[in-house]
């Protein structure tokens, strides 16, 4: 078991193509990935690393089976392409691009939702079931099947989890980056529930950042609702409070999305936290007597 | 201030309050009357089309606290106008919100005044917990609307948006109601949230503030300041927004960073930080302050770190004087660190540094990195890991 994709995941890619898109899809074949086809718009019936080359996504899942998307289409494109994906029966959408509108963003999710997929990012790494199913920007060689669940709003610090836990050879059971944008297609709280309901995963790790309120609802969602141990980090106690964007966000949320607070509010709910970036690992070892 | 970008979060940008009042005319919400001037006498001159006995001139600065600082003035003649337009154009305003230095004043606006009989706030932001556009409103105007949220919570009335239809007319009535609006001001508030809904959709706006609403002396309803954050993400789409921003009130090393899409912010401590990656960049300089050490700076070079973009961030990194020390830390990922490594040392004997370099390689080839760094000849020091990054750098700029 893993959570959400697995050896059986058929993944397409929107902007299969492009430069990034090539690269990825490259890495994701010999990653051992199952890789159907790619959409192009306009050079549909093409073959591309092997692959067939679709105009469209509808067409994409009616010929190859696809349950999965991955995006790297450019930013101003990608509302247009979540939308696409959710229409045409994708049931698990993967965007990487960064740098969206929030009110795009704020849209295509509401289509996601009404057509009942799942959404992961954007502004993510992507997602991974390690010797399985790898989406998305991510290192492959340093992860390791096995036990960890990692979910991450950071990209680089995602990796650094990973190592922290192939390294005493913890493995990991599915590593989810959901991203750092305002609008992440699925929260913390997303992960947190499926790594509970997922036999392989026999601990969890949750890295947090400053500013909004997601580590906090997360904290109240594990107090009620995870069993299995937590190991947690938030990056940013140094980082002095934002201006502006972090104080409106706060007023909303009732003064909360310091590092201090979250780590309250996570320590609160019997989450094992850590201070340092480079104790994610040991904090493992100590939350599980591993 | 220039946007503050520590975590992931969009840069936005920032408007001028007469900007703002630009974008809140166009959208059918009501202002003052007023003018811009850049020099005394187009302040002086100003006055011809304005009316009243009383006018006020505000200093256009992207800081709050203006008002405290000096930078706002209420005034009787044209005479006084060009004095204090004067006295301010060319000088830099200090407030609460902004560094020592404080921000350029090259602009004023000077506007009509009015009898205010009440104060209120109305503003709208994108709530990350409910994932909509969220009016805020109250009847505490004129004051920190966070120090409203802390102290008095109760006085701020809210209402969600839904994005298929925008702002219904029952909402602006429930918040109307809420305010203590009557008669004709509920239609003029009806009028002016509907406006101000319409606003932040289609211009892509993060935040919008009227603080203070205020009630004239004659019951209507009046924007007395305004404060717009626009989604840097969206600006591709809004190029006469695109035009309104103004770089002097940016912070000049971060201005340079954004040219070679790097994200930077100023700290004041010692040790210069280089990181790829948001999270891990704030990850290290929380380790740096954790072994003891002061970070100079947050700075994300973003997924691809080529010779050139290093070259650039390191000269950045050196701009600072307080610099005494540099730690480079990369995730590869899946990018080789021979590569980097490489990078570095190339970038570094081009900028030719003094100060010690910690440089932790983690991903493709990182035994490779490691020793390309080690035999180079610089003075770079490789380390294994975070922790062991964070101690060679600290006691580096120790000694």
């Amino acid at each position: 078991m893993s959570v959400l994709v697995n050896k059986h995941t058929k993944v397409i890619c929107q902007g299969f193509t492009g430069r990034q898109g090539t690269f990825h899809s490259e890495q994701a074949i010999a990653y051992g990935t199952q890789m159907v086809g790619g959409v192009t718009p306009g050079k549909g019936g093409s073959e591309h690393l092997g692959l067939p080359v679709f105009n469209t996504v509808r067409d994409a899942v009616e010929c190859s089976g696809a349950n999965a998307s991955v995006i790297y289409v450019p930013a101003p494109f990608c509302k247009d392409s979540i939308i696409e994906a959710a229409e045409s029966g994708i049931e698990l959408i993967v965007c990487i691009t960064e740098g969206i509108p929030t009110l795009d963003m704020l849209q295509a999710k509401l289509v996601v939702e009404a057509n009942g997929a799942r959404l992961i990012g954007p502004n993510c790494p992507g997602i991974i079931t390690p010797g399985e199913c790898k989406i998305g920007i991510m290192p492959g060689h340093i992860h390791q099947p096995g036990k960890v669940g990692i979910v991450s709003r950071s990209g680089t610090l995602t990796y650094e989890c990973v190592k922290q836990t192939s390294d005493p050879g913890y493995g990991q059971s599915t590593c989810i980056g959901i991203g750092g944008d305002p609008i992440p297609g699925t929260s913390f709280i997303d992960a947190l529930g499926m790594f509970q309901d997922d036999p392989q995963t026999e601990a969890i790790l949750m890295v947090g950042e400053i500013g909004g309120s997601a580590e906090e609802e997360a904290a109240e969602f594990i107090q009620s609702n995870v069993t299995k141990p937590v190991v947690s980090y938030i990056a940013g106690v140094t980082a002095p409070k934002g201006k502006r964007m972090g104080h409106a966000g706060a007023i909303i949320a009732g003064g909360k999305g310091t590092a201090a607070e979250k780590f309250a509010a996570l320590e609160r709910a019997g989450v094992h936290t850590v201070r340092s970036p480079a104790e994610l690992g040991d904090g493992v070892t100590a939350a599980t007597g591993w | 201030m220039a946007p503050q970008n520590y975590s992931n979060e969009n840069i936005s940008m920032n408007l001028h309050e007469y900007q703002a009042k630009e974008l809140f005319r166009r959208y059918g919400m009501p202002v003052p009357n007023s003018m811009v001037a850049t020099t005394a006498d187009a302040a002086r001159a100003a006055c011809d089309s304005l009316s009243g006995s009383k006018l006020v001139v505000k200093a256009q600065v992207h800081a709050g606290g203006r008002g405290k600082a000096g930078g706002v003035k209420l005034v009787d003649s044209p005479a006084e106008v060009h004095q204090f337009a004067g006295e301010l154009i060319g000088k830099n305003l200090v407030t609460f919100q902004t560094d020592a230095n404080g921000q350029p004043v090259h602009k004023v606006l000077v506007e009509e005044t009015c009898e205010i009989a009440n104060e209120l706030y109305l503003g709208a932001v994108i709530d990350r917990a409910s994932q909509r556009v969220v009016i805020m409103a109250s009847t505490e105007g004129g004051m920190e609307i966070e120090k409203v949220a802390e102290e008095t919570p109760e006085k701020i009335l809210k209402a969600t948006v839904n994005p298929l239809v925008g702002v219904m007319p029952y909402q602006c009535r429930e918040l109307a109601f809420g305010l203590g609006l009557k008669g004709d001001q509920i239609k003029q508030f009806s009028k002016l949230l509907t406006g101000l809904g319409k606003l932040f959709v289609a211009e892509d706006l993060a935040l919008v503030e009227i603080n203070p609403l205020v009630i004239t002396g004659s019951g209507d309803l009046l924007c007395l300041d305004g404060k717009i954050n626009i989604d840097g993400n969206a600006l591709y789409r809004h190029p006469d927004l695109v035009e309104m921003r103004d770089v002097s009130q940016e912070d000049e090393r971060e201005l340079r960073a954004s040219e070679w899409d790097l994200n930077y912010v100023a700290l004041d401590g010692t040790i210069g930080c280089m990181v790829n990656g948001a999270g891990l960049a704030m990850a290290t300089m929380d380790i740096v302050k954790l072994h003891g050490g002061a970070p100079a700076n947050f700075l994300d070079v973003g997924g691809t770190a080529t010779k050139e973009r290093v070259a650039e961030a390191l000269k950045i990194i050196l701009s600072d004087g307080n610099v005494q020390g540099i730690l480079v830390n990369i995730f590869g990922g899946i990018v080789r660190c021979d590569l980097i490594a490489e990078g570095i040392i190339a970038a570094v004997g081009e900028v030719g540094i003094e100060v010690p370099v910690v440089v932790r390689l983690e991903g493709n080839n990182a035994d490779k990195g490691a020793e390309l760094l080690n035999n180079s000849g610089l003075n770079l020091i490789a380390a294994n890991d975070l922790s062991d990054a964070a101690n060679k750098i600290v006691a580096a700029v120790g000694e």
